[in-house]
């Protein structure tokens, strides 16, 4: 089975998020970069399914040159070979159409992303692709085996889930517990080091979407602290002031 | 021209999120051209439902009632609302985010050539090109955003608006859309669901416990003070991952993203991939015996003390006051 990964490059969750230039461009200064936790989940499946049925993993990243050690990273995961789509991801449809053009020329079996990026959050990319390519997206799912020409999922739905079955190829938006993050060992980063990483050149597309200015939220004020022998001032305040009960 | 809402339902019912969404809706059209607003639900949605999505704002419903579409089959969706969005002129979809809303919005954007921007926390902007905000970086930031096309897609956070009730009343009219067999290549072979709890990405107040409440047997008080609230409950990463509640309960970076009016948080202590899932609540409480947890830099109002012996005060309280 030949198997596609489309993974994001994102601040370290525990990133503080800042702005420069009038707030018009994210300031990476000091930031760590991880592969997107969600796409984590999406080549952790992907590297048992290959351990499960044979075959090869893709990873796919549509950046810049800074997005190579994440890159690298995958393959010491387990990926097979890396393509880099070297071109500023303008928004999720620029995004979706450098992932389908990348995909027609190769014909995958299986494309996993995660569910959502962790900078943009939209969740949009892997339906799009999906319907650049005219074949099923489904997202956010949580359980994926393949038997033979079929894929079986559990997909989230809102408070609980459903049973999905679906054939190859289709795309699928993963979040846990569908496998548990993989670490890279020793091996695996030595052996990503001579692993082909290929940097193609965009589509020429333009994006649908632009970000004109960022912001920050507003700072929060001081929590009002209530003495755990007087809880029902809590129920007050809630009434009273904040106006919930 | 005309704004498109996408109204989703959950066993027959039109959900709240939906009803934001017309509301979110109406509330454009006064600012655009009065441009009408036409709601549109699939499948199964029952007939005493469609009286709140007019009471929202829309000035036209249309049911699409065809059995096929009762499961949320994402391109089965997609593929009948393209057609309804030609067929009614219209210029703007709009709706809630959702999983299934997600889903479909994102193939949508693609056959319709229209822009998508998600995650929307405000109305546009319609001066000069139309902006709108979005919240980005998991709800520690936001972006202004451009839609450079003639079309539009928004799907729109919870809690964005107030849903509207004095909408006038508005005929429902069965819409019969064609839609090609391929559509239904992925099957639905079951559902599992939480029935008759408030779902959570849908609550407008949540009870969520941390792992400071020990195990799984101890969350018969997060369950009363919940239904007291008539709340959803919710919980940390830790907790789902060793099963103690499940996992659509997870709120958080990697979980389920909320925004409640108000959020309470038991036992948790206020991990920053915690609080991303929660930073957009309106009011926030934290109960906890530490008073150095972070959560409390975070919170609106705190308890420092053990949840063991202040949840139960707390929900007599409430249910005293009710
Ligand atoms: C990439 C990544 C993604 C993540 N995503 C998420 C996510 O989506 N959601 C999430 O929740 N976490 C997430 N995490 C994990 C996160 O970092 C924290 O580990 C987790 O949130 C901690 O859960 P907790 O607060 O329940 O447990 P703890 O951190 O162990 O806190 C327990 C708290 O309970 C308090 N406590 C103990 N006993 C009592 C008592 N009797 N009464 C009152 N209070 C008491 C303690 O003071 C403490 O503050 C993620 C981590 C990573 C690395
Ligand atoms: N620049 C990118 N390069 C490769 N894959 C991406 C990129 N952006 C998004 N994706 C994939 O699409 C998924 C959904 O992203 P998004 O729509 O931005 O939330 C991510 O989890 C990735 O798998």
């Amino acid at each position: 089975m030949k198997i596609l990964v489309c993974i994001t490059h994102v601040p370290d969750t525990t990133s503080r998020i800042q702005f420069t230039d009038g707030n018009t461009r994210f300031d990476n200064s000091g930031v760590q970069f991880i592969i997107g936790p969600y796409d984590d989940y999406a080549l952790a499946r992907a590297v048992e399914l290959k351990e499960e049925t044979g075959g090869s993993i893709t990873v796919l990243n549509v950046g810049e040159a800074e997005t190579e050690p994440t890159l690298r990273k995958a393959l010491a995961i387990g990926a097979d070979e890396a393509i880099r789509v070297n071109a500023h991801p303008l928004d999720a449809f620029f995004v979706a159409s450098q992932i389908a053009q990348i995909a027609r020329d190769a014909s995958y079996d299986l494309i996993l992303m995660g569910r959502e990026s962790i900078d943009y959050n939209g969740g949009m990319v892997h339906g799009m692709v999906g319907e650049l390519l005219d074949i099923p997206s489904i997202s956010p799912v949580m359980k994926l085996e393949i038997e033979g020409n079929l894929g079986k999922m559990s997909r989230e739905i809102e408070g609980g889930k459903e049973q999905i079955e679906v054939e190859l190829p289709f795309i699928a938006g993963c979040q846990e517990p569908i496998a548990e993050w993989k670490i890279p060992n020793m091996r695996g980063i030595m052996s990503a080091r001579s692993k082909p990483l290929k940097v193609v050149d965009p589509v020429s597309e333009k994006g649908m979407t632009k970000v004109k200015i960022y912001a920050l939220p507003p700072a929060k004020g001081d929590v009002k602290l209530i003495d755990k022998d007087h809880v029902e001032e809590l129920v007050q305040l809630l009434k009273n002031e904040a106006k919930i009960l | 021209m005309s704004i498109l809402v996408y109204i989703e339902q959950d066993q027959g019912n039109v959900k709240n999120s939906s009803l934001e969404a017309v509301s979110y809706a109406s509330a454009l059209s006064a600012i655009m051209q009065g441009e009408e607003v036409i709601a549109v639900g699939l499948g199964n949605i029952k007939e005493n439902e469609w009286k709140k999505v007019g009471q929202a704002g829309a000035t036209k419903l249309y049911h699409v009632s065809d059995a096929r579409l009762d499961a949320g089959i994402i391109q089965a969706h997609a593929a009948t609302l393209a057609k309804v969005f030609d067929k009614v002129e219209a210029n703007t979809l709009i709706l809630s985010k959702s999983s299934l809303g997600d889903a479909v919005a994102a193939r949508l954007s693609i056959k319709l050539q229209a822009g998508l921007v998600s995650n929307v926390v405000s109305l546009p902007e319609v001066n000069d090109g139309f902006k709108v905000k979005r919240s980005i970086f998991t709800g520690k930031a936001f972006a202004e955003t451009q839609i450079e096309t003639e079309r539009k897609i928004l799907a729109i956070k919870k809690n964005t608006i107030e849903i509207k009730t004095d909408g006038p009343e508005a005929a429902v009219e069965t819409l019969t859309i064609d839609i090609e067999e391929n559509n239904f290549a992925a099957k639905i072979k079951g559902t599992e669901k939480a029935e008759g709890d408030v779902l959570l990405p849908e609550a407008d107040i949540i009870v969520s416990g941390g792992r400071g409440l020990k195990g799984p047997e101890n969350w018969g008080m997060i369950e009363d003070l919940a239904q007291s609230l008539h709340a959803a409950c919710g919980c940390s990463k830790p907790v789902s991952d060793m099963g103690w509640r499940p996992h659509h309960e997870h709120v958080g970076q990697t979980g389920i993203k909320v925004s409640p009016t108000l959020y309470i948080a038991i036992g948790i202590s206020g991990a920053i991939q915690h609080l991303a899932g929660v930073n957009s609540s309106k009011y926030i409480v934290v109960i906890n015996k530490d008073p150095e947890a972070p959560f409390f830099k975070s919170a609106d109002y705190g308890i420092v003390g053990d949840a063991f012996e202040v949840v139960p005060k707390l929900t007599e309280a409430i249910k005293a006051i009710k």
